[in-house]
């Protein structure tokens, strides 16, 4: 048995209706589970929206959030994503403040780690990361003995490796109806 | 053909065979009350004294027939009202349709009167829920509200409809009433695991709850009992499901359980559970909940295998069909030396007191019981009363036991069998409470009254809030903070007053006699019955406890 809390991502497909963020957040809060970050965006189909959160849990929770998330009717799919056979990725943005001795310092720094600096005042600068969030965590360890003003995750968004789709369950459903 | 978004709801109704539904009028649904007017030959709307006991009625009205319960309730407090009734129904996965007003979509967000925002309030105790601001809208969001709330796990949908859509015309093309179909269980290898579970085990033990009722499948959880002589306990929802006399149902099991329930679960080498989720008033401490025994799990919610406590084989779907699948692969079995162990495991149940010159309530429960028939339904509000109703209700019939399980809500039991008396007709509905409970919804006698509903209330005042004032005693040194109201209500008048009957009761020859009368009448009486405050409910296992830290008062 694997009972070690782990970080689980969770994809789902959400038909695209109000309310819909609402009804999974609001059971994963009356449920207890954790929302590490939560993402929701547009897919190839209109009617359908993606919702990825990662989460934290043990096996049991975790198939606890799959079997309560699929109970609830505009949740259309919902898997766990293994992080050995998906891609994950996440988007920061970081104002460091650095006057002009810092400038190279903060730059040297963000060539390593392949971040754009994206903006730039007389006291401050903006850098952009994409990446694994463990990459992201990598880069945050190093500039945090800078000065930093604020800072902005977007949250993991992913999909599986391969030819695997999520909602192909669902379209050849839909097809034959 | 064109009609108003109200006059849909009407059709919709009657397409779906709601013929009786409860609710209370007000200015969001003004238009559904009109159309309701124009139907009231074919829908018969039953006007309640609140909300709450619509939505109970509603519910108890589903329990006691298995149909889905329909509740309407104008915007703002109306549908904040049916807050408690939707919730209890959803702990106890009955089905029910709630159809709330609101007001016109241009003035929803403005903070307009009576407005709230119903969908985000009822969402986490709805299967599914609806804002509809469209007529067109209505017709097949009902249809699909019908069709959650009756199939799968059972449970409640809310639709809240603005009211310019229940004035807005739309095309309507009548519907069929929603028939679940449940699909054969097929898997020969789920089934193949389950006959070796049972192959193996010396011990088992049958543990039945509430889903069996839903599933319809009394008939085959009594011969799957029968033909391998396995002994059954159940929870506080399944009373009923097997006759009380039956031999092998050892009865209710769990915190105020018998000892024998609780002692069979205890030395079982194989729990079958079935449609029974684990709560924690049965499995009270999870880690040792049939310590020695392994564990297979018939459910037809995934989510709930392995919720609470670990299971070692689970099947998912609908029980009746599974047991159908399982019962001509069974071969029949014999397990005397077990049986022999339960009737030790019998012989150390706790007899409750009886006497003839003081109620102790579970004799009263008896003599109710008795008196009323295998045929009447007993319903019940949430306290002591309800445990001893539970233990000594004696009924032989599924859906002749509506109690509250899941919320526990006091105040649940009037409306309730208002429903349920609309539900059976004919057969006798008897409403067992406490003073606490019969307090908060008392109010309900009016509607008892104003539909001539021959409900027989017997109250158990004890004049405090007896469970808590239960627990104080155990386990707060008799700190008994605020469970002795010393109120004054005089009950018989009180019932007068409303233009029922009531009675008082100080001895059972006195219950009897009440019991008589109350049966010879035509409208709702109550009986009052006077116990002590001091009577306990036995036995009782503590909250996270075991067998072995039960207590007999």
């Amino acid at each position: 048995m694997n009972d070690k809390k782990q970080v689980q991502v969770v994809s789902m497909l959400v038909d695209n209706n109000a309310g819909v963020l609402a009804r999974v957040s609001s059971l994963f809060s009356r449920k207890g589970f954790n929302i590490d970050s939560l993402t929701v965006s547009a897919t190839d189909n209109e009617s359908l929206s993606r919702i990825t959160i990662t989460t934290q849990g043990d096996k049991n929770v975790l198939s606890q959030i799959l079997n309560q998330t699929a109970k609830l009717y505009e949740v259309r799919r919902v898997v766990a994503l293994n992080p050995e056979s998906s891609i994950q990725r996440e988007l920061l943005l970081v104002k460091i403040k650095a006057d002009e001795n810092m400038r190279s310092v903060v730059r040297e720094a963000a060539e390593i780690y392949k971040a754009s600096v994206v903006d730039l005042s007389v006291d401050s600068m903006v850098v952009e990361l994409t990446g694994k969030p463990s990459k992201i965590d990598g880069f945050l360890a190093v500039i945090e003995q800078y000065d930093i003003l604020e800072m902005c995750r977007t949250g993991v968004t992913a999909l599986e490796r391969g030819g695997a789709v999520l909602g192909q369950a669902l379209e050849s459903a839909e097809a034959e109806a | 053909m064109r009609l108003s978004g109200a006059e849909i709801i009407a059709h919709v109704l009657e397409e779906q065979g709601a013929d009786t539904v409860f609710g209370y009028p007000g200015g969001a649904v003004l238009q559904i009350y009109d159309a309701l007017y124009s139907h009231r030959d074919t829908i018969r709307h039953h006007l309640t004294a609140h909300e709450q006991g619509a939505a109970h009625a509603a519910d108890g009205y589903a329990r006691a027939t298995g149909k889905t319960g329909v509740v309407i309730a104008t915007s703002g407090p109306g549908a904040t009202n049916l807050v408690t009734g939707i919730a209890t129904a959803f702990m106890d996965s009955v089905p029910m349709v709630a159809i709330t007003g609101n007001v016109g979509s241009s003035l929803l967000g403005k903070d307009s009167f009576q407005e709230v925002y119903t969908m985000g309030i009822t969402m986490p105790i709805t299967k599914h829920n609806y804002t509809v601001q469209r007529a067109e809208d209505i017709a097949p969001v009902m249809r699909e509200a019908f069709a959650i709330a009756g199939s799968g796990r059972k449970g409640p949908v809310l639709i809240d409809i603005t009211k310019d859509a229940t004035i807005n015309e739309a095309d309507f093309t009548p519907g069929t009433a929603f028939v679940e179909e449940k699909p054969v269980f097929t898997s020969d290898e789920e089934i193949w695991e389950i006959l070796n579970y049972i192959g193996r085990s010396r011990r088992p033990v049958i543990c039945f709850g509430g889903g069996v009722v839903s599933s319809e499948a009394s008939q085959e959880l009594y011969e799957l009992v029968h033909k391998m002589e396995i002994p059954a306990v159940h929870t506080l929802m399944a009373s009923g499901v097997l006759g009380w006399d039956d031999p092998l149902n050892l009865g209710l099991a769990g915190m105020h359980g018998f000892v024998s329930s609780n002692k069979a679960l205890n030395a079982a080498d194989l729990v079958l559970a079935i449609g029974f989720r684990f709560s924690d008033r049965v499995a009270l401490n999870t880690g040792r909940f049939a310590p020695g025994a392994q564990i297979v799990q018939i459910d037809i919610d995934p989510s709930e295998i392995g919720k609470n406590v670990r299971v070692h084989h689970a099947v998912v779907g609908d029980i009746a069909q599974i047991l159908k699948k399982l019962l001509p692969m069974l071969e029949t079995a014999k397990h005397p030396e077990w049986l022999a162990e339960i009737a030790a495991f019998k012989a150390e149940d706790y007899q409750a007191p009886e006497s003839e010159t003081k109620l102790h309530p579970p004799h009263v429960v008896k003599m109710l019981a008795e008196m009323a028939g295998e045929d009447a339904v007993i319903v019940t509000d949430v306290g002591q009363h309800q445990m001893w109703a539970a233990q000594y209700c004696r009924r032989v019939k599924p859906r002749s036991f509506l109690t509250s399980g899941g919320l526990g809500t006091m105040g649940f039991g009037y409306g309730a069998a208002i429903g349920a008396q609309l539900g059976v007709g004919g057969r006798r509905v008897v409403h067992i409470t406490g003073d606490g409970s019969f307090h908060m919804n008392l109010n309900e006698a009016c509607t008892a009254v104003s539909y001539k509903l021959p409900i027989i209330t017997v109250l158990l005042n004890n004049s405090v809030l007896g469970m808590v004032y239960q627990w104080q005693h155990s386990f707060y040194d008799d700190r008994y903070s605020a469970t002795q109201p010393e109120r004054k209500t005089d009950f018989v008048k009180l019932a007068e007053g409303f233009g029922a009957t009531g009675y008082r009761a100080t001895n059972p020859a006195e219950f009897r006699d009440a019991m008589e009368k109350a049966m010879a009448s035509e409208g709702p009486v109550w009986i009052e019955c006077v116990v002590d405050r001091n009577e306990m409910v036995s036995p009782m296992i503590p909250s996270g406890g075991t067998i072995d830290d039960m207590i007999i008062y």
